[in-house]
């Protein structure tokens, strides 16, 4: 039994990773109908500029902010230099246009840092956490990575549902030509989306790196696990992004404790065929409209 | 008000206008009629800048529209209300009304406008907080038109506004649109395939065949004209 807690508790600060990378996938596609490939991979990116950064004596929670603020950048100018001039064109071209990304952005990491594994500070101690004389698979680290989770999805949750940028976003989103009709600069806005995507991505790679094998293709695997959090909570709502992440990492942690740790990836995409065949639209997809 | 000048619009090799011209006054409803594949929503979707000219000319009190991005067409005080009901479905239909006065209203004029639109029509009271998606197409109509009149605009752009409504429902619409008008400053143009109806409230009449007008004359004239009515609008 205590198991089972160890392997729940992993799997709930694993599954908030995979909920940031989560809402950042469904940002970007509510706005866009686009699968951004290489958001896992931005996240990467970002955060070995961080790695750069902490090792030129940078404080760790300077280089953090900065590390957000550069993901908000690749984000917006991804959007405005590379995504922007493809609307109206075919729907294959984004898609080959991030996973070109993808490869840019890991090959660039490779060639400057090298593709060798290595360590990245925590912000806080990986010593599992103790409860009276017994010692959790939770520790102080894992409870940041909670903490700073809900701290972006609240953020997220007041900026779109109490704030008139947020409406303006959620408009651009859903219907494009009527809020441009209603005067709402639809391109700013997409942008922004991007650029706030990015962060989410950004903050993904910041705190899966302590925990994982930090090279550049240490976000490959969580963007699989990411997506599959996306499908499960509807691909377009934050809050299906918040729950598909836990859900993806309770799953995951199951599999990998009791099954072992190789079949990981396999309980991820046999979770994605079940939630494909049982709600294929999602757990918190819209309502139909209704037939009048 | 609106002059639109030898108007020309090509997709590819089909023309959907050719040199089309009229003005629309203020304060007077000009109904824009025709067959289904006329040019009729081309024609508004041109003068709103979603779609662009392949020549000619549109300007609205003296300053061209031609060239201008959709948004800043919007924030002249041109309301351009699309065929098929164009609700925000995610969005409520309190979300759909503020998200109109954004651009033109100050922050504390918002829901005082609110609250006259929703008095205005009191049947999306009770539906203010739920989602434009559970409305039925009358009550969809009754916001389209409440969030272009909520902007308080200067030409207002309706696309077949009656489509798919009970004709009840569309001699309210239309009651009310007549109303929203009269003695005021806002320059209207109707596109309707329901032309009795329209007729009916309007003071100009444009009948375009195949993408060219082919009467520009008033709305009075159209109707007591048994030929014309007989020929294009087959009634």
């Amino acid at each position: 039994m205590t198991l089972f807690w160890d392997y729940t508790l992993d799997g709930i600060a694993n599954g908030m990773i995979y909920a940031t990378l989560a809402l950042a996938l469904v940002l970007i596609f509510r706005a866009t109908r686009i699968i951004p490939f290489a958001q896992g991979a931005a996240g990467m990116l970002t955060t070995f500029i961080a790695f750069s950064l902490i090792s030129r004596g940078w404080g760790y929670w300077w280089v953090f902010v900065v590390a957000l603020l550069i993901g908000f950048a690749i984000g917006a100018v991804t959007q405005r230099v590379l995504i922007r001039p493809l609307a109206g064109k075919s729907e294959l071209n984004p898609v080959i246009v991030t996973i070109g990304l993808l490869v840019v952005f890991e090959g660039l990491a490779g060639a400057i840092y090298g593709n060798a594994s290595r360590g990245f500070p925590a912000a806080f101690s990986q010593r599992g956490l103790r409860i009276g004389n017994t010692t959790i698979a939770f520790s102080s680290f894992d409870v940041f990575i909670v903490v700073a989770v809900l701290v972006l999805m609240t953020a997220m949750l007041i900026l779109f549902r109490f704030t008139t940028l947020g409406l303006r976003m959620r408009a651009s989103a859903f219907s494009r030509e009527i809020a441009r009709l209603l005067g709402v600069r639809v391109g700013l806005l997409l942008t922004l989306g991007w650029g706030l995507a990015g962060i989410a991505g950004s903050l993904a790679g910041l705190l899966a790196a302590p925990t994982s094998s930090f090279s550049p293709y240490y976000m490959d695997l969580i963007f699989v696990y990411s997506f599959t959090a996306a499908v499960i909570g509807g691909l377009e709502s934050p809050v299906g992004a918040l729950v598909g992440g836990v859900i993806s990492g309770l799953c995951i942690s199951y599999v990998g404790g009791y099954l072992g740790s190789g079949l990981e990836p396999l309980g991820a995409l046999a979770l994605l065929m079940v939630a494909l065949m049982a709600r294929p639209e999602g757990i918190f997809a819209r309502p139909p409209a209704r037939r009048v | 008000m609106l002059e639109v000048r030898e108007l020309s619009v090509s997709f590819g090799a089909v023309r959907a206008l050719r040199s089309v011209s009229f003005e629309a006054e203020p304060g007077a409803i000009t109904a824009v009629l025709g067959a289904n594949g006329a040019g009729k929503t081309t024609l508004l979707r041109t003068i709103s800048g979603l779609v662009k000219p392949t020549a000619g000319s549109v300007s609205f009190d003296g300053g061209s529209l031609v060239g201008r991005s959709v948004e800043s067409i919007a924030r002249l005080g041109v309301a351009h209300v699309p065929e098929g009901r164009g609700v925000i479905e995610e969005l409520t239909v309190e979300e759909n009304l503020r998200l109109a006065t954004l651009w033109c209203l100050k922050r504390g004029e918002r829901q005082a406008a609110i609250e006259e639109i929703l008095e205005m029509f009191p049947r999306l009271q009770g539906f203010r907080r739920r989602h434009a998606s559970t409305l039925s197409g009358g009550e969809r109509q009754m916001l389209v038109l409440g969030r272009a009149l909520i902007s308080k605009p200067r030409l207002m752009l309706l696309d077949e506004p009656s489509l798919g409504l009970a004709p009840l429902i569309t001699a309210q619409l239309m009651a009310m649109l007549q109303e929203q008008t009269d003695g005021k400053d806002i320059t209207v143009v109707l596109v309707e395939q329901n032309a009795r109806s329209a007729l009916s409230v309007s003071h100009h009449a444009v009948i375009l065949n195949l993408g060219q007008v082919v009467v520009s004359d008033s709305a009075a004239h159209v109707s007591a004209d048994d030929d014309l009515r007989h020929h294009y609008l087959g009634f």
